[in-house]
């Protein structure tokens, strides 16, 4: 692949410039905790099930601790101190600080109380217990791929979304066999702004399926399966998004998934969540994401579903910088960052190709080392399938000709329908005859210094460049509520989830981040 | 007068069709034949197999064209279409400013579950759509897009509280009728709360003039509407007559 002559100081310094805007909002993610990542830290410890409504224990125990107002102490503390005090496991001290007696407004009063160091001392064994699960899902992961290998780049990656999660399965399996590499089961579309995660398996939701820990495990069940049949590795992958993100980051980990989509951008603006809680469990969910080995895909191709992806092209390269910035301060290697950007240029704009080219060129040589994730053509599409079926071949060519990792496949029926079962097997022949064709395209294209893609790129570059010295300045928060981004705008204050934001006190405990973090 | 009209493939009349449709089964001999029967017996003649491709171990995928003589009298087919002038942007301006004498106030969402916006922004936001631009840039027109998501009854509140003279609801969900259920509760709830003189509209892909009326609604638009056609369905009926 033969690099865009741009100015890579230019580069250099929107790294510098996004590393500040990341480093303004990481002060507020350390000295704050949430209701999702106090829940994950008991997921972590291994507490399970839910109540006669269907309530999930995690959340009966932390809505006590809301309501009590001890949430910045960390719910670990009290899980601790429970242990100490001679609970035979995490889950029973879970029950009992559930639906036993109520919580002592200072839990540290009553004479012969564990202290802290007590609570921490006893944790510690169920903190390894918590590690190691992850670790022992990333291994056997890890060993699947190694042993059965992932085809060649870009990836084909398709949805299913049909409610039932049992036809998800039988469907995952047909796309494999007609030749995805990995297998998104879309989320029901409600399901963001809930804050608890559904329990069990589910046949019925709207446009999509629930996420909960037994779905991932019916679906990675049908894959393992279908992987020896075909000996070849596919790929899994959930939404660690919404107001319980973190949590299904754990669950994800621990069910082996390989990809999660994970963006706070993404959900304070188009779901509108509130900024600093979704920011706040983005941190936490990357770190468990970091630890398990996953690659997450981020959203930036959305911005460009309301904004207009001629003029506001840009946007999506800042916000990508900002993302990488986030994600390395939450440990995570480049090659775990699946930025996303999309072929969303009006198809009646004379070279909108060439457009096209320069950007996904520019992303992809920008970010080298990270799996960019390509996104199909869903605006410009309409209700002819056959049209929409050659957009789709255009963005195949850009795709392969600009060696993109992963690529959602276009569905010709993007207009009409959630994708049937012959859309998918059209969209990966397509995709394997543009993929095979022009297997080595990229190497023999040598870019015109003086041309319309090499000019586009760097008009590009230097408008993204100039909007992250604003977002610097002005700082992310202000940013957001200006609607910098995808012409949305979302208030600091706003949106769903600001109560369960919580300032941690000097006692907080948290020995599951602490051991992510690389401090125990 | 009666106007008989079939398919036209190559040669007027002949009455040719293309589908495509999986079956599940493996490709062989047998599935194309059943697949050419099951052609048959959705009524079509002379079916010709096009293509039979494996979709899945045990999924066929077929391309199937066929001639059916079934015609139809299209003088007598009458389907209700939303009758408004043909406005522009400027036109549109100038009639409120002139007959109106007000700013004309216009409340849109995607309403329950629906997190599709892609439809109620193409005719709101500035932006517009198709080169048409949206209801929030015409300065005679106060629009406010609601969002994503968002309940009837909140939609409805702030409907009162703006003062709006009309309700654009956009439905992209379809699964299992969702769309319909949702918009004919939005009718409901507006009859109940004494909210039905305002003006209420349905836009999404699979959302028609007739269902709209049929639901309860003053009008439905379908795929490629532009705003300018909503923003003149809108003004015409409130011009005083």
């Amino acid at each position: 692949m033969h690099p865009l002559p741009i100015d890579n100081a230019v580069v250099d310094s929107c790294r510098a410039l996004a590393a500040r805007v990341a480093d303004g909002v990481q002060a507020f993610i350390d000295a704050h905790t949430t209701v999702s990542i106090e829940r994950t830290v008991l997921r972590a410890y291994g507490i399970d099930g839910v109540d006669a409504e269907g309530t999930p224990l995690v959340n009966s125990v932390v809505d006590r601790a809301l309501a009590a107002g001890l949430v910045g102490d960390g719910v670990a503390l009290y899980l601790g101190r429970l242990l100490a005090k001679g609970a035979a496991t995490p889950q029973e001290a879970a029950e009992e600080l559930a639906w036993g007696p109520a919580w002592p407004a200072d839990p540290f009063a009553e004479p012969g109380s564990p202290t802290r160091e007590a609570a921490v001392a006893a944790l510690a064994p169920h903190t390894q217990a918590a590690l190691a699960r992850l670790d022992a899902s990333r291994a056997r992961r890890e060993a699947d791929r190694a042993r059965l290998g992932t085809g060649p780049h870009p990836w084909k990656y398709v949805i299913v979304a049909t409610g039932n999660i049992y036809d998800d399965a039988d469907q995952a399996r047909a796309a494999a066999q007609a030749g995805a590499d990995i297998i998104a089961v879309i989320r029901s579309t409600a399901q963001s702004l809930i804050d608890y995660v559904p329990y069990g398996a589910t046949t019925e939701g709207f446009g999509g399926t629930w996420a909960t820990q037994e779905n991932f495990r019916i679906v990675r069940a049908a894959l393992d399966d279908e992987q020896e049949k075909l000996g070849r590795y596919l790929q899994q992958v959930n939404y660690s998004s919404g107001l319980c993100m973190p949590e299904i980051a754990y669950l994800a980990a621990l069910e082996r998934l390989d990809m999660v989509l994970n963006d706070a951008m993404y959900g304070i603006l188009f779901r509108d969540i509130n900024p600093r809680r979704t920011l706040c469990d983005q941190y936490f969910s990357r770190r468990i994401i970091t630890r398990a080995g996953i690659v997450i895909n981020t959203g930036e191709d959305n911005y460009l579903t309301t904004a207009d992806a001629v003029e506001k092209a840009h946007t999506v390269l800042a916000s990508q910088f900002i993302n990488e910035a986030f994600a390395h301060r939450a440990g995570m290697p480049d090659q775990l960052m699946g930025l996303g950007h999309a072929f969303e240029i009006d198809k009646s704009i004379e070279d909108s190709f060439l457009l096209e080219i320069a950007q996904a060129q520019l992303v992809r040589q920008i970010f080298p080392r990270h799996p960019i994730k390509w996104m199909p053509a869903t605006k410009h599409k309409t209700g002819d399938v056959f049209w929409s079926h050659r957009v789709d071949g255009l963005f195949d060519l850009v795709g392969v000709a600009t060696e993109q990792t992963i690529e959602l496949l276009g569905m010709m029926t993007e207009s009409v329908h959630t994708p049937l079962l012959q859309d998918r097997f059209v969209a990966l022949k397509g995709a394997d005859y543009v993929f095979t064709a022009a297997r080595h395209l990229s190497d023999e294209i040598v870019w015109n210094p003086n041309g319309r893609v090499v000019a586009r790129a760097r008009q590009v570059l230097a408008e993204a460049h100039a909007q992250l010295e604003e977002v610097a300045a002005e700082g992310m928060f202000s940013a957001i509520a200006r609607g910098v981004f995808a012409d949305v705008k979302r208030p600091e204050l706003g949106g769903r989830g600001l109560h369960g934001v919580i300032e941690k006190r000097p006692n907080y405990v948290n020995p599951i981040l602490d051991a992510l973090e690389g401090r125990s | 007068m009666t106007q008989m009209i079939r398919a036209y493939g190559d040669r007027k009349d002949d009455g040719r069709i293309q589908l495509s449709f999986t079956l599940p089964v493996a490709p062989s001999a047998r599935a194309k034949e059943a697949a050419r029967l099951y052609a048959e017996k959705l009524g079509l003649r002379n079916v010709f197999v096009a293509t039979m491709e494996q979709a899945g171990r045990d999924f066929s995928f077929f391309v199937v064209y066929g001639t059916s003589d079934i015609a139809l009298d299209f003088s007598s087919i009458d389907v209700p279409e939303v009758t408004a002038p043909a406005w522009g942007f400027k036109e549109i301006n100038k009639i409120i400013s002139e007959k109106i004498g007000r700013k004309v106030v216009v409340v849109g969402a995607c309403t329950g579950s629906d997190a599709h916006t892609v439809g109620i922004d193409a005719i709101l936001n500035m932006k517009g759509y198709a080169g048409d631009k949206g209801l929030e840039a015409y300065p005679w027109i106060d629009a406010y897009n609601l969002g994503a998501q968002v309940d009837n009854a909140a939609l409805l509140t702030r409907a009162k509280e703006v003062g709006a003279d009309a309700i654009l609801v956009s439905q992209v969900m379809t699964q299992r009728d969702l769309h319909i259920d949702n918009s004919r509760q939005l009718i409901d709830l507006a009859n109940k709360l004494g909210m039905r003189n305002l003006m209420f509209l349905l836009g999404g892909p699979r959302i028609d003039h007739k269902l709209a009326r049929e639901l309860g609604f003053d009008a439905g638009f379908g795929p490629g509407t532009k705003p300018s056609q909503v923003a003149s369905f809108i003004v015409a009926q409130l011009v005083p007559h």
